[in-house]
């Protein structure tokens, strides 16, 4: 059995990545967090070229995944890279190689983001906050750290060299923990300088965590009311032993995984990748109203003309029990002819059913549609539904 | 808990025979499922892959299951799909897979065979495999249409090695 028995094998496909290292053994990349993970009985995985845990002792992942769904739990994020982007012009230039409306942001507000290429397609997903300090803090995916930093210095240099006062910094002296659930707040409440009252979801502040200078932002990839940690990296360990004995569980990879496809949210690499565009991808939402109008991000002739023309093909949310659907799982239309690819799926640990996430052709994509999806030869009927497959539970301003 | 289980079966059954096939024989038909118990929990029966699984075999029909190592690995399993009965397998061919959350782990047949049986309690209830991968929690049988490939399998001791050294 178990081709794929160590979550190594499965995780490496899901990460997107092509790995920084061509040994998983000898080098493998850490994070501040690991000889913590492995203290607390991490099981340890490779992910974008980071040793990672994809869960604790013997806390199996459904179990985990129900503990973030109803009480709280903390994932180690460092692995994503975190910058900051200085100089008066920053927003010109991350607009530029953005879809979102930085401009229109209030300060210390960020939103989901796209870095886009000439084509149309998605080189990453961010979260891009605009902090009143003078500078754009951005958190991007692990898996594309290299070619989202080329990417950026590449543009950099011919925004420089034109004039535009823009500056990168790379954040390597902090780690950032994600604190996920319903009590989450409420756990975080007493040792957060402040309060989080008046921290909306996607408001990013600096406030002292347990004593430690953090930045906290309120967002997170569960559907669950959160923040993510910006924390030096010596004092990583210690905000983390904090948080665990104020009884938060610890949670790794394979409870984020079924928790953000739970929530709809795209893994990239899986979901969305340089081959699909933000209009196939059901993300439209994140191109900002005026950058509809002045079109003057990467790719935005082929995306706009694709938001007008509606696009071919769409991701699609299915529903389905029996075997459950995997990525690479073709989607057949009712004559068994194949018409699309799941890209994301799992049995759903708070549904009692399995999800999935595909693209098909538009006229498939309408909720309620039956469709078919191959597991290992048979075909399951599978329903299209509507995302998020279980309600988010952001904290968002009445 | 395995051995915990064959001496709670035979506190039960005084003066068990040594032989398997005699104690199935006097066992009532609802307590027919104590014989796999049984079986199973043997461990010097029990003959394991690289794909960690495991196959006991009595009479020429090979028990078959997965491994507490496979179990741990997978976590929760949610599906089990399972080979039908009648169905022929080559040695190592695949035959079902085991779904957790994480991840579908395909099931390849131990040995070449026919299939006899499989646990329609573990379809079921899948999380049987978690809670006795040796006992309630097994798979399926098959009859051996090649017996000598059991020889060419690892026992328990060359498991536990195989294990200690793919840790590494």
């Amino acid at each position: 059995m178990l081709r794929n028995i160590l979550s190594k094998k499965i995780l490496r496909d899901t990460s997107q990545v092509r790995c920084l290292v061509t040994s998983p053994v000898t080098c493998t990349l850490h994070t501040v967090l690991h000889d913590f993970h492995v203290a607390k009985e991490g099981k340890m995985v490779e992910f974008a070229g980071y040793s990672m845990p994809v869960q604790y002792g013997k806390v199996g992942i459904a179990t985990s995944h129900r503990e973030v769904r109803t009480h709280c739990g903390l994932f180690d994020v460092s692995h994503m890279l975190q910058s900051k982007i200085h100089g008066k012009d920053r927003i010109k230039f991350i607009e530029k190689l953005i879809v979102g409306d930085i401009e229109s942001l209030e300060a210390n507000t960020g939103t989901l983001s796209l870095f886009t290429n000439e084509q149309g397609g998605i080189i990453d997903d961010l979260i891009c906050s605009k902090t009143d300090q003078g500078y754009l803090y951005v958190v991007s995916n692990a898996g594309c750290k290299e070619k989202d930093l080329a990417h950026m210095k590449d543009h950099l240099s011919s925004f420089r060299a034109a004039g535009g006062d823009a500056e990168l910094e790379v954040i390597d002296d902090h780690g950032l923990v994600a604190v996920q659930g319903p009590r989450a707040a409420q756990i975080l409440q007493p040792i957060s300088e402040g309060g989080l009252d008046d921290l909306y979801f996607m408001n990013t502040r600096e406030m002292h965590v347990a004593g430690i200078p953090c930045r906290v932002t309120r967002c997170g990839y569960t559907g669950e009311d959160g923040v993510e940690i910006s924390v030096p990296n010596n004092k990583a360990v210690e905000l983390c032993e904090t948080l665990v004995d104020l009884g938060v569980h610890l949670a790794g990879l394979g409870a984020r995984d079924s928790l953000r496809l739970e929530a709809g949210l795209c893994l990239y690499g899986n979901d969305i990748d340089d081959t699909t565009t933000p209009i196939e991808g059901g993300l439209a939402w994140t191109i900002g109203k005026r950058r509809r109008e002045t079109k003057d991000f990467l790719g935005a002739e082929i995306i706009l003309r694709q938001l007008k023309e509606k696009p071919k093909r769409r991701r699609i949310g299915l529903t389905c029990s029996g075997p459950p659907p995997r990525s690479h799982c073709a989607v057949l239309d009712a004559d068994g002819n194949k018409i699309g690819d799941v890209t994301s799926g799992c049995p759903a640990p708070s549904l009692e059913l399995n999800i999935a996430m595909a693209y098909v052709p538009a006229a498939y994509s309408k909720s309620g549609t039956q469709v078919g999806v191959e597991v290992r030869k048979k075909t399951i009927l599978a329903t299209v539904t509507k995302m998020p497959f279980v309600k988010c539970n952001y904290y968002t301003k009445k | 808990m395995a051995r915990l289980l064959l001496h709670g079966v035979g506190s039960l059954l005084p003066r068990l025979s040594a032989s398997h096939h005699l104690y199935t024989v006097t066992l009532l038909p609802h307590t027919l499922h104590r014989h796999f118990t049984y079986a199973a929990t043997l461990l010097a029966e029990r003959k394991y892959t690289e794909k960690h699984e495991w196959v006991a075999v009595e009479d020429n029909i090979g028990t078959i299951g997965i491994t507490n190592y496979a179990q741990e690995s997978l976590g929760d399993i949610v599906y089990a799909q399972l080979p039908e009965v009648d169905a022929e397998y080559e040695q190592m061919e695949e035959c079902g897979a085991l779904e957790s959350v994480k991840a579908a782990s395909e099931l390849y047949s131990p040995v070449s065979g026919k299939v006899t049986a499989v646990n329609t309690a573990v379809e079921d209830q899948p999380s049987l495999i978690n809670q006795s991968c040796y006992d309630e929690g097994w798979l399926f049988k098959l009859e051996l249409t090649v017996p000598a490939e059991i020889d060419e399998l690892m026992d328990e001791d060359a498991y536990k090695k195989f294990l200690k050294e793919s840790e590494q």
